[in-house]
């Protein structure tokens, strides 16, 4: 009852780096995840160094040529250096999903911190609208809308598509979050001090959720990254961008994997994989962070 | 002088936090009596909870016990193997605990939560047997028979204490450790739940060591009453003496802090702070706090030494 | 002298949505008045679910009566404007009980002490805030220097209960609540912290509600005490009175039950029948008849009202229908230094006539 010790909190800022440090070293899933990020990083800008992007492009290259030393990822059959693909797209890909993820969760949270600070009939709507909307079969609405437009989709209006339905989980998420939040003692000593409630949720909510809030856009980002992959795999992509999924789209296309043309699906795949791979981890690792129940003796 | 029924000595137990290691119970050395209540008294930091647990082994990683005896029955306690502990667990020494929301488990009827523990230390019990069992034991803390089949949560606090006194006595232990039992209850219930408990003593002709901070609680219920302080036990002796002359200063301070019906406007708490187990004073941890400290008092530990017939103090100057 | 803070047949009632009929009263009909300007300490004492932890919450404004009202300086709280709720916010201030949960854990303690002093303008530098800041840390007797920049969970419990009565000091409020400030702090503590704010009623000449469950220190602290049970006022009047000399069954139970510290045993041997596990909802009459010894047909009928058994003591009970009764809202007047409602009250003795409304 009249206990000494307080209930873990996050993040104690009074001791930098050495605790950090040594939460590294127990957070072993969140290394692994950065890790695998940070080696994609690296092959992306040491790439752009090395590789001529240009290859990028159709008939920059001898076709369907094996891996050898010049075409280290060897060539596909519109004459493109998959290597150069693979650097040239692969930051398009994760652009699109941390632009998608980004609105979603931006989104998210403003409707979410509303919704359960407010709750009331703005609570109402903005739940009824999410619970709906996340009956809906997402990809199918996304295809629809990718279907509409006419003209040619670029990079960036690949990512609006994607974002248009990537704010409705963490709406519901981070509303969930904020409504036991809110019931804490500190926010009514804010009311006490005269605070607006939107002056209450950026000061005294939002710096607590910032773990959950980061674990919430890696997540975001993963799923965007994902539906993108799965338009552009049906060929309702930005048609002309080397991203992985447009790749995967060419190898569908033209029978890759029936022709044995190995080299053609091998690479986008695997860096797929390190993508999903390094975001799971980097989710798990926050998860643990974000949540002091989880967190082991810290 | 009636016999004793547990023993402890020199009872220590360590807490190895991030910032170094942390002794949470220094050498507790004290005598339980047979059908004796005897209080442990002590506010937060002082170490009592970690002493009542540690008599029962429920001590986890990061804590262990570092040294000392518990003797009952004429064995010692922290030399049998575990699974000899489980079995003397709730047979011979039963552990009332401190939240009783928190031990019962959820999803189980009162029923099966006493069966659980009947079947674990190898009582045969049919579903007669377990009824009849229940329709003795409920009784004896105030439920009706009807509790058995009720869920935790339909049940009020005071009810699931009470629930928790019931499995605690279910196997006749010699010896009942309550450990902080009505904290979360209120003034009423907490008669209730504290008569429940005296009956109970009587009934199974057992000791009870309480467990806790009231010091209105210990004086209205226990016999013998022994003071915490910085991990150690800095005065033990009847309750009576305790309250009407207090041999160790803080409980002096303690006492005189305290708010009674009697006299009004009187604010007198102890200033200062207790010290952070981590950074003790030394000498007499409570030397900082003291009115009466000298120079002696800052270098040597004083030792619990008895002052008078049967009350003991840990302090230089008495 | 002008009432301030005034509850005027407040009920508060939860749950009970549109398909659901069943609700919970957390508070029935309960008035308060407290005057402007002179120190006095009001406690309010009930176990849980007795409605004290509701009617704190009212009186702040951070929950809507159901029914009745709650007034500052003659304005209703949900019609206030925005610069009446302003002046509400700075003059009528808290002391929680969890001296955790009232922390932010992301800010350093610091925080809870320079937010209200920026956001009402109490200093004109920062080198005036942070002199303002110590010598209020300094009068709860804490040290600046061992205390501000550091983390709450480097804290003790009673620290951290200090820093907010040294916050509460700061605003130099009129009205202070204090809502169980001393049940999670440990004995030797509470002590100071209590004296603490009992010299702070003095100085900033205010009255004080005091929230407990703990009758002793409402004994040690307070001239005026109000007993809940289950949401009513079942006794109230001059602490001495209602403590020494109960009247109401309940209120005999629960002092009869407290545990005092000192050499003669004085719990009875048998306190009451214990209560029911599951109380009827929308019981009528008395809500003790389930577990009073002395109940009578007449209790179920309807809830009693308050007879006036002594100049300062009012008892909601059957047993003492021979006395006169008083309106609900106008219980104040029973108090040690009354206090008269803003409506007026025909037929109090002694009682300062009701200031013209503002």
């Amino acid at each position: 009852m009249t206990g000494q010790t307080a209930p873990p909190a996050p993040a104690s800022r009074a001791g930098a780096s050495p605790a950090a440090l040594r939460y590294l070293r127990r957070n072993l899933a969140l290394v692994l995840g950065l890790v695998l990020l940070g080696g994609l990083a690296t092959f992306v800008v040491v790439g752009h160094l090395v590789v001529d992007t240009a290859k990028a492009r159709p008939l920059s290259a001898p076709t369907l040529r094996p891996p050898s030393g010049q075409y280290p990822l060897g060539t596909d059959r519109q004459g493109r250096d998959l290597l150069a693909v693979l650097v040239a797209g692969t930051p398009l890909t994760l652009r699109i999903g941390f632009i998608a993820g980004l609105i979603g969760v931006g989104l998210g949270s403003v409707l979410g911190f509303t919704s359960a600070y407010y709750r009331g009939k703005i609570d109402a709507v903005i739940r009824g609208v999410v619970d709906v909307g996340l009956t809906v079969p997402g990809l199918l609405v996304l295809i629809i809308i990718a279907v509409s437009i006419k003209e040619g989709l670029t990079v960036d209006q690949m990512a609006v598509v994607v974002a248009s339905l990537a704010w409705l989980s963490p709406t519901r998420a981070i509303r969930a979050q904020v409504l036991s939040l809110r019931e804490r003692g500190y926010v009514d000593v804010a009311r006490l001090n005269g605070m607006s409630g939107p002056e209450i949720i950026v000061r005294e909510l939002v710096p607590n959720l910032l773990p959950y809030l980061a674990a919430t856009l890696v997540n975001a980002v993963s799923s965007a990254i994902l539906a993108s992959i799965f338009l552009e795999v049906l060929g309702l992509g930005p048609i002309d961008s080397p991203t992985l999924g447009m790749t995967l789209y060419w190898v569908n296309f033209n029978a890759a994997l029936i022709n044995g043309w190995w080299w053609w699906w091998a690479a986008p795949i695997v860096v797929i994989l390190v993508v999903f791979l390094g975001l799971f981890f980097v989710t798990v690792g926050l998860d643990e962070f974000a949540n002091p129940r989880l967190r082991r003796a810290v | 002088m009636r016999p004793d029924v547990l023993r402890v000595r020199g009872l220590s137990v360590r807490y190895h936090t991030p910032g170094g290691a942390v002794r949470a119970a220094d050498g507790i050395t004290f005598s339980l009596r047979a059908d004796e209540r005897l209080g442990i008294a002590g506010e937060s930091g002082s170490g009592k909870s970690t002493m009542a647990l540690s008599l029962l082994r429920l001590i986890k990683p990061p804590g262990h016990i570092e040294a000392g005896e518990v003797w009952l029955d004429g064995r010692d306690l922290m030399t049998l193997p575990e699974d000899e502990m489980r079995r003397l667990r709730l047979a011979r020494i039963a552990l009332v605990p401190q939240g009783s929301m928190n031990s019962l488990n959820p999803v189980l009827r009162i029923r099966g939560q006493v069966a659980d523990a009947l079947r674990d230390h190898g009582v045969p019990t049919t579903r007669r047997q377990l009824d009849e069992r229940l329709g003795d034991l409920l009784p004896r803390v105030g439920l009706d028979r009807e509790v058995a089949d009720m869920f935790p949560h339909q049940l009020s606090g005071g009810m699931k204490q009470r629930a928790c006194i019931a499995i605690a006595m279910s196997l006749s232990p010699r010896v009942i450790v309550a450990d902080e039992p009505t904290s979360a209850l209120d003034v009423v219930v907490q008669k209730q739940v504290m008569d429940t408990l005296a009956r109970v003593q009587a009934d199974l002709g057992a000791s009870v060591i309480l467990v806790g901070h009231d010091m209105g609680l210990m004086a209205q219920f226990v016999d013998r009453l022994g003071v915490m302080y910085a991990g150690k036990l800095v005065e033990i002796s009847p309750v009576r003496d305790v309250f009407t002359a207090p041999l160790h200063p803080y409980t002096r301070m303690l006492i005189a802090s305290l708010p009674s019906l009697e006299r009004k406007g009187v604010f007198q708490g102890i200033p200062g702070l207790p010290p952070p187990l981590r950074d003790l004073p030394g000498g007499c941890a409570f030397h900082p706090r003291c009115p009466l400290a000298v120079d002696r008092c800052r270098r040597e530990t004083p030792v619990l030494r008895e002052a008078r017939s049967d009350a003991w103090a840990a302090c230089h100057l008495v | 002298m002008a009432t301030l803070l005034e509850a005027r047949q407040v009920t508060k009632s939860f749950g009970g949505g549109l398909l659901d009929r069943r609700h919970t009263v957390a508070l029935r009909q309960f008035s308060l008045a407290l005057a402007e300007d002179r120190p006095s300490i009001t406690a309010v004492v009930g176990e849980s679910g007795s409605g004290k932890t509701t009617l704190a919450r009212l009186l702040l404004g951070l929950l809507t009566p159901t029914d009745g009202q709650v007034s500052y300086r003659g304005r209703d709280l949900v019609t206030m404007s925005r610069r009446q709720r302003r002046i509400f916010r700075r003059e009528v201030q808290a002391v929680f009980q969890d001296p955790y949960e009232v922390y932010n854990p992301f800010y350093r303690v610091d925080h809870v002490l320079s937010v209200p002093v920026a956001k009402f303008s109490l200093a004109a530098s920062r080198a005036a805030a942070r002199s303002l800041i110590e010598d209020a840390l300094r009068a709860v007797g804490l040290r600046p220097e061992e205390t501000l920049g550091r983390f709450p969970h480097q804290l003790s419990g009673g620290q951290r209960q200090r820093v907010m009565v040294a916050r509460a000091l700061l605003l130099r409020p009129r009205v202070i609540l204090a809502d169980e400030p001393v049940s999670m702090v440990d004995a030797s503590l509470r002590a100071t912290i209590l004296g603490a704010l009992r010299q702070m009623t003095l100085d900033l000449q205010i009255p004080v509600v005091y929230i407990t469950h703990d009758l002793a220190t409402a004994y040690q602290i307070a001239e005026n005490i109000v007993v809940l049970y289950r949401g009513a006022v079942v006794e109230t009047g001059d602490v001495e009175l209602v403590v020494k000399d109960p009247r109401h069954p309940y209120t005999q139970l629960l002092i009869g039950s407290i545990p005092l510290p000192g050499v003669e045993r004085t719990w009875a041997a048998d306190g009451g029948a214990p209560a029911n596990p599951l109380p009827g909802a929308g019981a009528t009459g008395c809500l003790f008849a389930d577990r009073c010894p002395s109940a009578m047909p007449a209790c179920r009928v309807s809830p009693p009202p308050l007879f006036q058994t002594d100049r300062h003591r009012l008892v909601a009970c059957l047993l003492y229908r021979e006395a006169p009764t008083l309106p609900a809202h106008e219980m104040a007047t029973a108090f040690v230094h009354a206090v008269t409602p803003r409506g007026g009250g025909p037929g109090t003795p002694a009682a300062p006539p009701a200031p013209a409304a503002p």
